[in-house]
């Protein structure tokens, strides 16, 4: 382990604002790109199961 | 010529197995089995390469903990890289054999590989303050990389803006293959024209410039980022898939099924 402490870890020996946010934005826009092709399956899949249920109705 | 050599020929020739890849249903298929497996290993890959270079690697002689940022600067760099390059072939592999997963691969890949060159230009001017002095500079390999990103701009714009899909696919492939030309000029930059930025961590011949306490998390990092890039890249073709071939048998007993599983 390269850190004594919890506090020493979170200072990055005085660059823990560079290398946090750094960090923090990759992990933000990561998680967009996960989140948004599969909020995308789950809105066509409801837009196709409203079709299908207009469809055997009519 | 000989019959036999006539015969071996057009079997080459033939290239079904060359067809059955450009198939959607085979793709969607097969993508499909390979997913789970993907995702474990970008999972297991990342968290153990971002982990140990956050938390066990040394820190650097010169720039003590803020070199942390590597870990995250350097594999999207790369994948922005790799992406742009993977498109420009199937930009080719579009044009040449009129293969439409290909146009597929192309367009949905684009979004990925711009937010890869956002993640590095962004990571890259956050590590550039503390060890330059400054966010920017207009340099040959941060100007490079920019041009890299409004590249990738251009591809998604062509894309969204016109209409027809064959003209959208010649479109977007010739703007690949002519950006390409883009990436050895990235690679090359720090080589032809005096930089801040320092030379390339990893080499394909001779040592790495780094300890390997060091090197070894961030090929975990690499690895990890790139099976991630292809496991987003895969979740956005299998739903672009399933759009364009909406009309066929199986891609509406796919839909049924997946609707019929989520009242």
């Amino acid at each position: 382990m390269s850190f004594a402490s919890l506090s020493d870890f979170i200072a990055m020996g005085g660059h823990g604002v560079y290398v946090w946010s750094a960090y923090g934005i990759t992990l933000g826009v990561l998680g967009l790109n996960i989140a948004m092709p599969i909020l995308a399956k789950r809105r066509y899949l409801q837009d196709e199961a409203r079709r299908l249920r207009r469809e055997s109705n009519s | 010529m000989p019959w036999s050599t006539v015969e071996l020929m057009s079997n080459l020739m033939n290239w079904t197995w060359f067809h059955k890849l450009g198939s959607p249903k085979w793709f969607y298929e097969i993508s499909g089995r390979w997913l789970p497996w993907l995702i474990a290993a970008a999972a297991l890959l990342m968290v153990s390469g971002l982990v140990w270079g956050l938390v066990f690697a040394p820190p650097e002689r010169y720039q003590g903990d803020s070199y942390r940022i590597i870990y995250i600067h350097v594999p999207a760099a790369f994948l922005a890289q790799a992406c742009y390059l993977t498109m420009a072939l199937a930009g080719a592999v579009g044009l040449i054999w009129k293969m439409k997963i290909a146009d597929v691969a192309l367009q949905q890949a684009a979004p990925v590989g711009a937010w890869l060159c956002f993640i590095a230009l962004v990571t890259g001017a956050i590590w550039g303050k503390p060890t330059w002095g400054t966010y920017w500079v207009w340099d040959a390999r941060l100007t490079s990389m920019l041009i890299l990103l409004f590249l990738y701009f251009g591809v998604i714009a062509l894309g969204q803006a016109i209409s027809n899909r064959d003209s959208a696919a010649k479109a977007c492939a010739v703007l690949s293959l002519v950006g390409a030309v883009n990436i050895p000029i990235i690679q090359k930059s720090v080589e032809w024209w005096s930089t801040l930025h320092q030379p390339a961590t990893f080499k394909i011949t001779g040592k790495a410039s780094m300890s390997a306490e060091m090197w070894l998390p961030l090929l975990l990092s690499v690895l990890g980022f790139y099976c991630l890039f292809i496991v987003l890249v895969l979740m956005r073709m299998r739903l672009e898939v399933l759009k364009r071939e909406s009309r066929s048998a199986w891609a509406k007993a796919e839909v049924g099924k997946l609707v019929g599983a989520r009242p």
